[in-house]
């Protein structure tokens, strides 16, 4: 019994002397869980969000932006890989972290249950859903666990590439014909504020916040890393001359910040809990490429044996 | 000469942005996390081909089109690219082998573009033949472990190559635009690239246990703009921005 006190203390000294934990280092078991849930969380919404963004690849309004469109696609798949392998240095397969989220067990991030319904939206998603996405990655290059840090920091050179064709493309519309400025203020009315519920619930409320700060898996509190974003993101929005859609939004000198709305948090517990516009459509789209790819891995498996098996024979 | 140089530069950059738009299609959806990576790049890479292509075919034709231009406004008899590629996605085997058959082709035509007396040509060809030579390894070694794998993969590619096997005539058509461009120098002869075919396919389907298909009926038209029902369904989608919103902004 004291020896795991020991090792816990000794576990909490190398966090506070900002020390990385790596994988064959002790760690509470409440740690490496709370981890495993955190980063293959994340794995599974880089690869849910590819289906919104996917779904205009076909319709990109010219062979640039259908080009930038494809390239950012494919790095969010790339995340999901780097991610997908840091938690197996958790010790879980990817196999065994797909089955959770295929079978409801594990979430992915909440954004990615609302439907992209213009082009607009792809602009949207890239300066909002990436802009929020960015405040949390940037802390997490500094979260206590080796790996995941460092899959963050390739991850972060990626993202802001992202955060930036994003707002070029509603800057763009914003600056075009009547019809696409309605089309990119429609964006933001509809993606504001599921942006703002990304960085997750009240810092009161959040059932992991306290223990995460300590383990310094995170570093800034939700309502932080939120009002970061606000700060941000309602100045770009001005000047391209589009309009948040919070009628409480202002800015508070005192505070040096923006105060804003209060967020609906039904909704937010309602998308949480499955009844999103798009729950869903996205997970019956990553049961139906799991199950039709089936015999596509079996293949591979069968024939690589076949080879070993031939290759051991000669 | 430049009527039938834009027309050949079209059937080369139509398959590939065609192509591209299929393999798109995928992303998202694939089998395997890599395999979702590997087909988005290649789509990319087409496009990117594809690209290069369609703004030199619009300096051939010399009317101002942009490769924007060309992709979005042009209707389909207008596409120049063979049925093969605007076949549906089908299931991976059916991806895989319509990707191999084209790369059997695709790859030593860019080998033999590089000889080609014009010097646009020349240099996307450059370009793109190390993607090609990848994009074969790539649909080659998965051939060769459906063929190979389990009972269920064998069938599933023999069925798939059966499918498509109609389509590969197209890729050696020698019509009048094809035989004028070969007089000059600047299209490399069918022949040779039809031989390169064989063999590649021959030597992979025979590692992979697969039985290459007789050479039955063999459908055409996609050079002349005549294609399956599939094209129409792809640029309507394709184009609904542009054809939405003329000349808007993006
Ligand atoms: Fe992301
Ligand atoms: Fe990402
Ligand atoms: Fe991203």
């Amino acid at each position: 019994m004291t020896e795991v006190k020991d090792l816990e203390a000794l576990f909490q000294a190398k966090i506070d002397a900002e020390q990385k934990i790596e994988p064959k280092d002790w760690m509470p078991e409440k740690y490496r869980k709370n981890l495993v849930r955190q980063v293959s969380q994340h794995a599974h919404s880089e690869v849910v969000g590819m289906l919104p963004e996917g779904n205009w690849i076909t319709r990109a309004p010219n062979l640039r932006r259908k080009a930038i469109l494809l390239a950012k696609v494919q790095d969010e798949a790339g995340h999901g890989l780097y991610l997908y392998s840091a938690c197996e240095t958790l010790g879980v397969t990817r196999e065994s972290t797909i089955d959770d989220l295929l079978s409801g067990k594990a979430k992915y991030s909440s954004i990615f249950n609302y439907p992209t319904l213009t082009w607009a939206d792809i602009g949207a998603i890239g300066w909002l859903v990436d802009g929020a996405a960015i405040m949390n990655q940037v802390m997490l290059t500094r979260t206590s666990y080796g790996p995941y840090a460092r899959a963050m920091v390739r991850i972060c050179k990626e993202e802001s590439f992202h955060q930036r064709q994003g707002y070029e493309i509603i800057a763009v519309l914003s600056k075009g014909t009547p019809e696409q400025k309605d089309m990119a203020q429609d964006a933001l009315n509809r993606w504001w504020w599921p942006s703002l519920m990304m960085f997750g619930p009240h810092d009161g409320e959040s059932a992991h916040t306290a223990e995460s700060m300590k383990w310094k898996i995170k570093r800034e509190s939700n309502d932080e890393l939120r009002q970061k974003f606000i700060d941000r993101t309602v100045q770009q929005a001005e000047v391209i001359g589009l309009k948040v859609p919070d009628p409480d939004l202002k800015w508070n000198e005192e505070r040096g910040h923006y105060d804003h709305g209060e967020i609906d948090w039904k909704e937010f517990w309602n998308v949480v809990e499955g009844n999103g516009p798009c729950n869903h459509e996205r997970m019956k789209a990553r049961i139906a490429a799991h199950e039709n790819g089936r015999w596509v891995r079996e293949a591979a498996v069968a024939y690589a044996s076949k080879k070993a098996r031939k290759k051991q024979a000669a | 000469m430049s009527n039938a140089l834009f027309t050949y530069t079209l059937r080369l950059a139509d398959d590939l942005l065609v192509l591209s738009h299929r393999l798109s299609e995928w992303c998202g959806h694939g089998p395997v996390l890599e395999e979702d990576i590997a087909l988005t790049n290649r789509a990319l890479d087409h496009l990117g081909e594809a690209r290069n292509l369609l703004q030199y075919a619009g300096q051939v034709e010399g009317q101002g089109r942009s490769d924007d231009d060309l992709a979005f406004l042009r209707n389909e008899r207008q596409y120049r690219n063979v049925k093969l590629v605007e076949q549906p996605n089908g299931d991976y085997a059916h991806t895989i082998a319509r990707n191999f058959l084209f790369d059997a082709y695709h790859l030593p035509l860019m080998h033999a573009l590089l000889k080609s007396k014009d010097d646009q040509l020349v240099a996307i060809a450059g370009k793109a033949v190390k993607e090609a030579t990848y994009h074969l390894r790539h649909s080659s070694e998965w051939m060769v472990r459906f063929g190979d794998g389990t009972d269920e993969s064998h069938q599933r590619a023999q069925t798939a190559l059966d499918d498509l096997w109609t389509f590969t005539g197209e890729l050696f058509v020698e019509d009048d635009v094809q035989k004028e461009l070969e007089k000059a120098g600047i299209a490399p002869a069918s022949g040779p690239i039809k031989a390169a075919f064989d063999s590649t396919v021959n030597e992979v389907l025979k590692e992979a246990t697969l039985k290459r298909p007789e050479d039955g009926f063999m459908a055409e038209g996609g050079r002349d703009g005549r294609h399956t029902e599939h094209l129409g369904y792809i640029l309507a989608e394709m184009q609904y921005l542009q054809r939405a919103y003329p000349g808007a902004e993006w």
